[in-house]
C-alpha cells in the first residue's frame, strides 16, 4: 500500500478498524476528537458498532460489556476523560478481558489545556485506578508508528488477556504525516470468539466475568497470577529504539514526541563532535530498564527530556540504580521542547561530563 | 402410583434459570422471589442459553451464582453501560441487569438515564428497597421522608438530604423507554403482576420496542430492623403511597397487542 498524507487521529482510528475493531465507545474531548468523528463515519460504513458515550465513565464500561463478548473493541480519549476512565479500567483489569485504549495527552492538571504534554504517565504507566495491576503501555513517536502499535495493540491485549494503552500527546494526534496504512482484518466470526468469553450457555455450563474474590486468600491467588503474568510480559513486550549510542558518553532517554525532538538534538550535537546517543523507549511498561542499564555502563551521564515535570524520570533512575548522574530537562503545562534546547542542555551535559 | 407422584413433583421445581446454589440473601428478603421470577420468565420464554445478565454492586453482586446463564459483573451503578456494550455486539441476545436503589438512582444515575434516553434495547429490574444493604442500612435516594437509617440516624431530613427520586416517573418521561411500571413484591397477588410484568419487559426487549424496566418494591427486614412479616407491611403502608404501582410508560404496540 502506498504512503498518504494522514493526520494522527484519523490515522490510529483507521488502523484499529484495518486491526479487525468491531466496537468503538467514545466521548469527545480535545486534542483526540477526530478519531472518534472518524469512527462515527467509518464503523457504521462497515457494519461494525461506533457509540457516541454521555461520558467517559460509560465509554470505559461499554468497552468493558463488549469486551466480555469477545469481540475486539476500544476507546480513545485525553487526560482529563482518561482520569474519568480509570475505574472501569481497574475493573477491566481485574476481570482480565483485553481492550485497547488510545490516550492522547493534554496539558494539565485538573482542566489544564489542550496542548501536548506528557503529564499522564503516571497514571497510565503506574496504574491509575485501584489494585495492582499494570497497564501494557506503548508511546509513539511518529504517525507510522501510531499506526503500526495501535494495529498491534489488539494482539497484544487479547495474547495477554490484557488493557493495552497507546500513549500518545496532542502533537501526535493533530499532526499529519506521510504514512502507511495497514491491510484490512474482517471483523472475528461469531464462532471464533475465545472461550472464555460470554455468548450465552448453550450446550456448556454458564460463564461469569468478574473480578470480586470476596476471599482475601482468593484475592491473593489471583493477585499472584496478574503478577507472572506481568512477568511475563516484562520478559517479552519491551521495545525501545536507540540511536548513535555505540560510543556515546551521554545518553538521552526521552519518549514519543519528546524523544523525536531530542533525536534531531542529538544528530546536531553529533555534527558538533559532541558523543551523545539516544534511547527511547516505545514500550514505557515493560520499561527498557535492562537496556538502559547496559547504556550505564558506557556513559558518563544521562539527560533524560520528558513533556512533564520528571515522570519518566523515575523509572530511569530505578534502571540507573545511581551509576551516573541523571539530568533533567522538562516542559510543561502544553509547552514543546525546541531542538534547540535540549541541544544546549546536551551541550551544557558535556561539559561537566568532561570537566 | 409412581407415575401420579412424578406428575405432582413436576407442578413446582426449581426453573432451569436458577442454580442449585443456597443464596446468602438475609431471611426474609425478596430478592429471591425477583431472581425467580426472573428465571421462571426466561424459562418460559426458552431464552436461556441466549441471556446475558449483569450483575451490580450492592446485596444482589453474587447474583451471578444464582443464575443459571452467564453473567457479568458490573462497577456499582454502570450496568447499564456495560449491558449497552454488550448488547450492541449482540443485538440478537437478552440482555438485563439487575440493580439496587443506590446502585440505579444514586452513583448509576447518569447510565440509566442515558440507556433509556437512547432506548438501549435491555431490560433493567430494579429493585427498590429504600436503603443501601450491603454496606448495612444507609440512606439510598428513594428513602423516605422521615425513615431511619445508619446515615439519617434521625430519619431523613428533606432539608438537609431531599427528595427520594422516583426512577419510573423520570425515566417514562423519556421517548427512549417502551415499558416503565412499578410493582411490589410484598404479597401473593402483587408477586403474580410482578411477574407478567417482568415477562411484558424481556417481551420489549425481544420485540426490539426500546428500553424496558420493571421497578419492584422490596424489603430488607434486616436493615429496616424490623421482621420479616411486618416489612411486608411496611411496603405496602408507606412505600406504595410515595411510589405509586401502576404502568408508566407502555410502548403503543403492546398496548395495541393487549386489544387484539
Amino acid at each position: 500500500m502506498a504512503k498518504e498524507l494522514l493526520k494522527g487521529n484519523v490515522a490510529f482510528a483507521e488502523a484499529a478498524i484495518r486491526a479487525g475493531c468491531e466496537a468503538y465507545y467514545g466521548y469527545p474531548i480535545t486534542p483526540q476528537t477526530e478519531a472518534l468523528e472518524h469512527m462515527a463515519k467509518r464503523m457504521p460504513e462497515l457494519g461494525r458498532v461506533f457509540l457516541q458515550a454521555e461520558s467517559e465513565v460509560a465509554a470505559i464500561n461499554m468497552v468493558y460489556g463488549a469486551a466480555c463478548a469477545g469481540v475486539r473493541v476500544m476507546s480513545s480519549s485525553s487526560s482529563p476523560g482518561v482520569s474519568l476512565m480509570m475505574e472501569g479500567l481497574s475493573y477491566i483489569a481485574g476481570s482480565e478481558v483485553p481492550v485497547v485504549l488510545v490516550d492522547i495527552m493534554r496539558g494539565g492538571p485538573g482542566l489544564g489545556n489542550i496542548a501536548p504534554s506528557q503529564g499522564d504517565y503516571n497514571q497510565i504507566v503506574k496504574g491509575g485506578g485501584h489494585g495492582d495491576y499494570r497497564l501494557i503501555t506503548l508511546a509513539p513517536a511518529t504517525i507510522q508508528e501510531i499506526i503500526d502499535l495501535t494495529y498491534e495493540a489488539f494482539d497484544i491485549a487479547e495474547k495477554y488477556r490484557a488493557i493495552v494503552v497507546v500513549l500518545a500527546d496532542g502533537s501526535i494526534g493533530q499532526m499529519m504525516e506521510p504514512a502507511e496504512l495497514p491491510p484490512m482484518q474482517e471483523v472475528r466470526k461469531r464462532e471464533d470468539r475465545p472461550e472464555w468469553s460470554l455468548t450465552g450457555a448453550k450446550d456448556r455450563d454458564p460463564r461469569v466475568i468478574t473480578s470480586i474474590y470476596i476471599d482475601p486468600a482468593e484475592e491473593e491467588v489471583f493477585n499472584l497470577q496478574l503478577v507472572e503474568k506481568q512477568k511475563e510480559i516484562e520478559a517479552n513486550e519491551v521495545r525501545f529504539s536507540s540511536l548513535l549510542l555505540e560510543d556515546a558518553e551521554i545518553a538521552v532517554v526521552a519518549y514519543g514526541t519528546a524523544g523525536r525532538i531530542a533525536q534531531s538534538s542529538v544528530k546536531q550535537a553529533r555534527d558538533e563532535g559532541i558523543k551523545v546517543g539516544l534511547l527511547r523507549p516505545i514500550s514505557l511498561y515493560p520499561f527498557p530498564y535492562d537496556e538502559i542499564g547496559k547504556v550505564v555502563d558506557q556513559v558518563k551521564r544521562i539527560l533524560v527530556v520528558e513533556m512533564s515535570g520528571g515522570q519518566m524520570l523515575d523509572d530511569v533512575r530505578l534502571a540507573v540504580n545511581g551509576k551516573v548522574p541523571v539530568d533533567f530537562y522538562g516542559r510543561m503545562g502544553g509547552m514543546v521542547p525546541l531542538p534547540d534546547e535540549v541541544f544546549e542542555q546536551i551541550q551544557e551535559l558535556n561539559t561537566k561530563a568532561n570537566a | 402410583m409412581t407415575d401420579k407422584k412424578m406428575a405432582e413433583a413436576l407442578i413446582f421445581s426449581k426453573p432451569e434459570s436458577l442454580t442449585a446454589v443456597p443464596t446468602h440473601y438475609c431471611p426474609g428478603c425478596s430478592h429471591g422471589v425477583a431472581h425467580r421470577l426472573i428465571a421462571e420468565t426466561i424459562d418460559e420464554m426458552g431464552m436461556r442459553e441466549n441471556t446475558v445478565g449483569v450483575a451490580p454492586v450492592g446485596c444482589s453482586v453474587f447474583a451471578y451464582n444464582y443464575f443459571n446463564m452467564d453473567f457479568a459483573e458490573a462497577a456499582h451503578g454502570r450496568a447499564p453501560a456495560m449491558a449497552t456494550g454488550f448488547k450492541r455486539v449482540n443485538p440478537d441476545m437478552n440482555v438485563f441487569t439487575y440493580q439496587g436503589d443506590g446502585d440505579l438512582a444514586s452513583i448509576g444515575a447518569a447510565e440509566i438515564l442515558h440507556a433509556a434516553g437512547r432506548g438501549e434495547k435491555i431490560t433493567v429490574i430494579f429493585i427498590n428497597n429504600a436503603i443501601y444493604g450491603m454496606t448495612g442500612g444507609q440512606m439510598a435516594p428513594t428513602t423516605l421522608p422521615g425513615q431511619k437509617t445508619t446515615s439519617s440516624p434521625l430519619g431523613r431530613d428533606i432539608e438537609a438530604h431531599g427528595f427520594p427520586l422516583k426512577m419510573c416517573e423520570i425515566l417514562s418521561q423519556l421517548d427512549g423507554s417502551a415499558y416503565i411500571v412499578r410493582r411490589s413484591l410484598h404479597d401473593a397477588a402483587n408477586i403474580r403482576k410482578a411477574k407478567k410484568a417482568v415477562r411484558q419487559a424481556f417481551e420489549v426487549q425481544r420485540q426490539g420496542l426500546g428500553f424496558s424496566m420493571v421497578e419492584l418494591l422490596s424489603n430488607c427486614p434486616t436493615n429496616w430492623k424490623i421482621s420479616a412479616q411486618e416489612s411486608l407491611v411496611w411496603i405496602e403502608e408507606n412505600m406504595i403511597p410515595y411510589f405509586p404501582l401502576g404502568d408508566f410508560k407502555v410502548h403503543p404496540a403492546i398496548v395495541e397487542s393487549k386489544k387484539g
